[in-house]
């Protein structure tokens, strides 16, 4: 009998979730990183609701150290699909010179990522805060529940997660309380973007291979994307071909030398991939439980 | 040799071969560098060798397994996955890297990869050396793609177990060959039965360290099957392997060759599971109002059973009015017809009385609204259940605040599988109870509709999740009309509790001793008068009486609730 295909059932659950959790919540909204995962997302919510927009903004956290690129293709998908963007940057972290290099780098993460995004929640009031996190990204995903509720100070309690039988979620909450929720839990870096090219969903270009400036630091290629990032002794700008498997902050994300210029050919080349995609990301280097501790303290 | 024979009952001889053959194919695809690429080490016989990624097959196609592994630590679950990732690819180098670099610093591996490592996801749990609550893993091959559901053989099991089969559609049940059947595989039996998982695989593991014996598999897979035997599963598969050495879980074992069913990726390749859902009667439920324009008004929800076309009736529940599907919208374009498991938006020809939580059903008179139904519950809160606190049911899409009765409440030995009469129910306690909602909502038995027969209980107070359920019984509003119990046909049982012991909440205990008072002190003024002759000591009187009376009323009505003495149905529970 008609039983649906694998993405059929992924695309079929997220939406679910996502008008489950917008059904009961006050005041939505919808983390929009600009990356892959977000794409989807967005554009698994302009299902969810269609012919209605999604009732809720885009929430970017913007530490001012994306790709231009990104804020480019932000703006840009914006406006194509008429929903209100909101741009949150934690000034005080502007005012500190909080820098991704450097002495700041320890703290740059905790101050323009995961406090920027508690000030944005606080200040706009978003009690249902939906993000493009999938479990299989990182091992201590892999426990958080589709529906994850934060304490007042955003923190998460791996000990105290809600149970999630079935796909009935709980999403009832305390006053003081508010709730993440991860519609693509269930979907895979391949299932990104097998549905990304069955859909054809605009992604930033910058995920497509092509020759751009690069320097080599410590065995991590880094895009010189502007002239902010302090060039080491001896760093001279190379033109290489590369592409982006994962997107953030340009001085921590690591690109890989490619030629998939389509997305047929980074499909193929996901299937030979030998490295996960978070091998880019400077952040998770520090260790199995580190995801795990930013996670408790209120980060995505 | 007897598994084997069972297998080929559940399983088409022609798509056991292509499996067979499955990897020998892929190996040719792409066989440049793989060698380089091994990140392994030791063991790399021709059996054990990476196949080469396969070029993707239109992902389109592929189909999706859940499953659920119980089984405890100590059966080699954690590594049974932790060898399925590896044999399916779906490890990456750097990942293999942090797993060799972990696995050395584990203290309980000597020198070994350890692949149970891969699944224990928080640095908490890593340290204690278990796993303790659920997590999932995502794999896939070129025929499908697999979300396991692991949940720990520990604290909190049965919650968690429980929690994952819900959604699974097949369950592997680990045992250890040196310890055969033990307590715990009946109770993951009974959890995973219960939750209404129809595919069973029965994983006899660490073969290796009872010497490949046929004899000692056939005597487990025997005593197995002695206790499924009630638990109505649709099929059942013992395969004897070794997760650590990988025998028998991708690639047959040549250390038994007495073994020549499908080795555990094939199973999980070609189970046949697609739900009957798709057969059934349309059950869509609502689960937002689209009103895009002051033209537009659509349903917003889930079809999860049957399927539905312009033209069709359809009757919205609880109101029970009519009307005909007109439209069905998606993002791609309308559809001609939804099936089972879309998500579409729902136009009907005519403005009725629907809201969110509300089920459109097809208009053939099989689904109802009830308020009451039968089920087994799975206390899940911390706390034990406590009658004084208000709950909220949530099934489907619809929330409604709920009353357990408990007064013929039986709960369930996990372990021998008795119900015995109870009135207390802890975590992870399993029960059988009656419900009541304040309102009516579409609930169908759970053997008939995962959807809208699962449901939870939801504190109202702390918002937690307290409990899972399952409906046995619905009790019809036309049942619980009846004056007497002779409609019910079915199971009088459980039907005429509701019309011969109507049950009384503490609140209209309350509410019957204050009207009870009200009218008692109005009697002992008018009374008090006319022996006394004195308003004042009349009004006295009967104040007081208010204050004491009310309250032993109360006590007076509420300990005759408790009493059995006198009722009439007691007898008819066996």
């Amino acid at each position: 009998m008609t039983t649906l295909s694998h993405l059929a059932a992924l695309e079929a659950e997220s939406i679910h979730i996502l008008r489950e959790a917008t059904a009961e919540a006050t005041r939505p909204v919808l983390l929009y990183s600009i990356g892959k995962d977000s794409a989807v997302l967005l554009h698994l919510a302009l299902k969810a609701f269609y012919p209605s927009k999604p009732p809720m903004p885009l929430l970017h956290v913007n530490t001012t150290w994306k790709f231009r690129e990104m804020i480019t293709f932000r703006d840009q998908r914006a406006k194509e699909v008429g929903m209100e963007l909101i741009s949150h940057t934690n000034q005080d972290g502007i005012a500190r010179n909080i820098v991704p290099f450097g002495p700041t780098a320890g703290i740059y993460t905790d101050v323009m990522k995961t406090a920027a995004l508690k000030q944005a929640l606080d200040l706009h009031g978003f009690d249902v805060a939906f993000g493009g996190a999938r479990r299989d990204e990182e091992k201590s995903r892999a426990k958080e529940r589709v529906v994850s509720v934060r304490s007042e100070a955003h923190r998460w309690d791996p000990k105290n997660q809600r149970p999630e039988p079935w796909r009935l979620f709980n999403t009832r909450k305390q006053p003081s309380q508010s709730l993440r929720v991860f519609p693509l839990s269930n979907w895979t870096e391949a299932d990104v973007w097998a549905y990304i090219q069955a859909e054809n969903i605009p992604v930033v270009p910058l995920y497509f291979a092509a020759p751009r400036p690069v320097v080599e630091r410590s065995g991590t290629l880094l895009m010189v994307d502007d002239n902010r990032l302090p060039l080491l002794p001896g760093e001279r700008p190379q033109t290489k071909v590369i592409r982006f498997r994962t997107l953030g902050c340009y001085p921590l994300t690591g690109a890989v030398e490619s030629h998939a210029a389509t997305l047929p050919e980074i499909v193929a080349e996901m299937q030979g991939a030998r490295t996960s995609e978070r091998q880019g990301r400077l952040i998770d280097h520090d260790g199995a439980a580190s995801m795990e501790r930013k996670k408790q303290e209120g980060y995505f | 040799m007897q598994a084997a024979l069972r297998v080929s009952d559940t399983f088409a001889p022609a798509t056991l071969d292509n499996v067979i053959a499955l990897p020998a194919k892929t190996q040719s695809t792409q066989a440049t560098d793989q060698s380089t690429l091994m990140p392994w080490g030791e063991g790399q016989e021709e059996g054990l060798t990476r196949p080469a990624p396969v070029q993707p097959v239109k992902p389109a196609e592929r189909s999706l397994l859940r499953f659920i592994t119980c089984g405890s630590v100590d059966d080699g679950k954690s590594t049974l996955i932790g060898r399925l990732l590896f044999d399916s690819q779906v490890l990456l180098d750097d990942q293999l890297a942090a797993l060799k670099k972990d696995s050395a610093k584990s203290a309980h591996t000597d020198g070994e990869i350890d692949y149970s490592l891969l699944l224990d996801g928080l640095a908490a749990e890593r340290e204690q050396g278990i796993t303790i609550d659920v997590a999932y893993r995502y794999f896939s091959t070129p025929r499908r793609a697999f979300i396991v559901a692991d949940t720990p053989g520990h604290e909190q099991y049965t919650r968690n177990m429980a929690t994952g089969a819900s959604t699974a559609d097949l369950a592997i049940i680990l045992i250890d060959a040196r310890k055969g059947v033990l307590a715990q595989t009946k109770r993951h039996l009974q959890i995973v039965s219960m939750l209404g998982v129809r595919h069973i695989v029965l994983a006899i593991n660490k073969m290796d360290l009872v010497d490949h014996s046929q004899a000692r598999f056939r005597e487990i897979d025997q005593a197995f099957r002695q206790h499924a035997r009630d638990t109505g599963f649709t099929t059942l598969i013992s395969i004897p392997m070794s997760a650590k050495l990988g025998e028998n879980v991708r690639d047959n074992a040549p250390s038994m060759p007495w073994y020549t069913g499908p080795t555990l990726l094939n199973v999980l390749e070609t189970a046949d599971v697609a739900a009957s859902a798709s057969q059934q009667s349309a059950r869509f439920v609502v689960q937002w109002v689209n009103r895009a324009g002051a033209d537009f008004r659509g349903y917003s929800g889930a079809l999860v059973s049957g399927h539905l076309s312009p033209g069709d009736k359809v009757r919205a529940l609880p109101s029970g009015q009519t009307a005909t599907v007109a439209r069905i919208v998606t993002f791609n374009g309308d559809l001609d017809q939804a099936v089972t498991g879309q998500a579409p938006t729902l136009v009907l020809d005519r403005q009725i009385d629907v809201s969110r939580g509300d089920v459109i059903v097809a208009d053939d008179g099989t689904a109802q609204a009830s308020r009451r139904f039968d089920a087994d519950l799975l206390w899940m809160g911390n706390a034990g259940y406590d009658p004084s606190r208000a709950l909220l049911l949530k099934i489907g899409a619809k929330s409604v605040p709920v009353r357990l009765d408990t007064r013929d409440m039986t709960v369930l030995n996990i372990t021998t599988g008795a119900r015995v009469l109870g009135n207390a129910l802890n975590s992870n306690d399993i029960a059988q109870v009656a419900l009541e909602a304040d309102t009516a909502v579409v609930a169908e038995r759970y053997a008939d509709s995962r959807e809208l027969g699962g449901f939870i209980l939801i504190d109202r107070e702390t918002s937690e999740t307290v409990a899972l359920g399952m409906v046995k019984d619905v009790v019809t509003a036309a049942q619980a009309a009846e004056p007497k119990g002779e409609a019910e046909d079915a199971n009088p049982a459980t039907h005429t509790r509701w019309i011969t012991k109507p049950a009384d909440t503490r609140w209209r205990s309350f509410a019957k001793a204050v009207s009870w008072r009200a009218t008692g002190s109005v009697d002992t003024f008018v009374l008090a008068y006319i022996f006394t002759g004195h308003v004042k000591t009349a009004a006295a009187i009967s104040v007081t009486e208010i204050g004491t009376k009310i309250f032993l009323y109360f006590f007076h009505e509420r300990l005759w609730q408790w009493l059995a003495i006198g009722r009439q149905d007691k007898g008819s529970k066996d």
